[in-house]
């Protein structure tokens, strides 16, 4: 097979659909770029939860009675507490912190709106056990173990808050899964649609090349390879797009959250890691479509 | 070089047979008019050598294939043995004379350097020397038809069909044409040419295989178009 004539064969074909070439480039291209987001989210998620693992506390909250009267943890039912829990096998480590500390904690958290800090008193904080785990992803052991117990007020496990917060995040990432889905379609159709168009404008070549005895591979193998080229470029086009949503949106816009260690940023590697994904899906959805598009429509 | 055994072909949509029990042999090297009414069937007669059809009933040979039955995929290298002209000369506008007979060689993967010698060869020998950059538009109708002629032989085919190629032309040019074509025939190879031209079929005195709905009613060594047509 003649590499040169095949690929003079697709640049013509090209440039002859030239709109429609555009008009494939781009859908590919915001097709790829929302199933790149996609994936870059999920990394991102991945790298947020990796974040906050080890981070992940339940909090023991003692009751009001307790919180005033037993400041150094000295009596029980808190100095029972403190060893049961020193002693229990799920437990990492404690830190006990009184009204005052968690005052102070407090005073530290809301210096920004000192109007808050006014209105606070030490006497509305209750003493709480912070509680480390052994492992962090099955805080319920800990929180179902105590609940109830004399002396405790409430149990907070902070799973539940990054749960919600998880929640969002995936819910951003289906969101851009579900629309890149129906670009995808509509890259699909516009594929397909390109490629007719493209046999058609050419039938007369393509009936002279059947006629004096070319393979099939021969007469289909331009189209295929243009609708290729065409996924080619929108992956490409995509991939930019990513990167340039990057350095403009994400380095931006989160800036604080990302400085502030809240979320974990994408760097350019992400991109790096993500982008053969998109290549591999244009190419691959490009030539399926193109494969099947020539065999129903395309007598040969 | 040609055989068709009892042979029928019923299209899905029609009622009648385009060819009903048809058998014919034509020899290597023979030239021979195919003749008939339009809707005789002589479409589907040369449609069937090409296997753009396969027939209902009946087996097909050309050369050595049982054309009926080959393999899709064998397909190919039995068109490659067999030139086709046509009425509409069907040359590619935005291709110069030169490469609209290269581009025959290039679909089927001929290296570079064959078809740098061959294409000019065969443009003298259809009488286009010198013509060779021109564009199709350029043309006159018998130089575009003798472009045809040039790309269905120049992979040097066993056989020549020919499906009205002088329908566009006047009389003289059409003369012309047959000369060639009868050039073509004494390098040995078959002709089949289907036609509605009397003053050709006349003038040649080849053989004539006539159909009429779909049937052979006539098959003369020497024939003319027909007594009192």
């Amino acid at each position: 097979m003649r590499a040169s004539f095949v690929f003079s064969e697709v640049l013509t074909g090209l440039r002859r659909n030239i709109t429609m070439t555009i008009a494939m480039i781009i859908t590919t291209a915001i097709s790829l770029a929302l199933l790149g987001g996609g994936l870059l989210v999920v990394r991102m998620i991945d790298k947020t939860q990796a974040l906050y693992q080890d981070k992940v506390e339940v909090s023991i909250y003692l009751t009001d009675d307790v919180s005033s009267t037993d400041k150094e943890c000295q009596n029980d039912p808190c100095k029972g507490l403190r060893s049961k829990l020193e002693g229990d096998p799920a437990v990492d480590s404690i830190t006990f912190e009184n009204r005052d500390q968690a005052f102070e904690r407090f005073k530290q958290i809301f210096e920004a709106q000192p109007e808050l800090v006014k209105l606070a008193r030490p006497e509305a904080l209750p003493a709480s056990f912070r509680v480390k785990l052994v492992d962090p992803e099955r805080p319920e052991v800990v929180t179902q173990a105590y609940q109830g117990q004399a002396g405790i007020d409430t149990i907070t496990d902070q799973s539940e808050f990054l749960d919600r917060f998880f929640n969002a995040l995936n819910g951003v990432r289906n969101m851009t899964f579900a629309v890149a889905l129906f670009m995808a379609i509509a890259a699909l159709l516009l594929i397909s649609n390109t490629v007719q168009l493209s046999a058609f404008t050419r039938r007369t070549e393509v009936g002279i090349m059947r006629l004096v005895g070319a393979t099939r591979w021969y007469t289909q193998l331009p189209f295929l390879l243009e609708a290729m080229v065409t996924g080619l470029i929108g992956a490409l086009v995509a991939i930019l797009g990513l990167v340039g949503l990057k350095v403009v949106f994400l380095d931006d816009v989160l800036a604080d959250p990302i400085n502030a260690g809240v979320v974990r940023s994408i760097d350019g590697l992400d991109i790096l890691l993500v982008s053969p994904w998109l290549l591999l899906v244009a190419l691959g959805i490009s030539a399926v479509t193109g494969y099947v598009t020539l065999r129903l429509y395309v007598r040969t | 070089m040609i055989r068709l055994e009892e042979v029928s072909k019923v299209y899905k949509t029609s009622t009648r047979p385009a060819l009903e029990n048809i058998s014919v042999e034509v020899d290597k090297g023979e030239f021979v008019f195919l003749i008939g009414a339009s809707g005789s069937g002589k479409s589907t007669f040369l449609r069937l050598l090409l296997r753009e059809e396969v027939p209902s009933k009946g087996r097909v040979y050309v050369a050595n294939f049982d054309v009926a039955r080959m393999a899709r995929r064998r397909v190919p290298r039995l068109r490659q043995s067999i030139g086709c002209v046509f009425q509409d000369f069907r040359l590619l506008a935005n291709k110069t004379v030169a490469e609209n007979v290269a581009f025959a060689l290039e679909v089927i993967g001929k290296p570079r350097h064959t078809i740098r010698k061959v294409v000019p060869e065969v443009l003298e020998l259809v009488g286009l020397e010198g013509k060779a950059e021109r564009m199709p538009h350029e043309l006159s109708g018998g130089e575009q038809q003798r472009v045809a002629i040039a790309r269905a032989f120049v992979n040097r085919p066993l056989m020549l069909l020919a499906d009205e190629p002088t329908g566009n032309l006047d009389p003289d040019t059409s003369q012309d044409i047959m000369l060639l074509l009868e050039r073509i025939n004494r390098t040995g190879t078959t002709v089949l040419m289907a036609t509605h031209d009397h003053s050709i079929v006349d003038s040649m005195r080849r053989r004539v295989v006539e159909l009429d709905l779909g049937r052979v009613i006539r098959d003369d060594a020497r024939g003319v178009y027909g007594v009192g047509r």
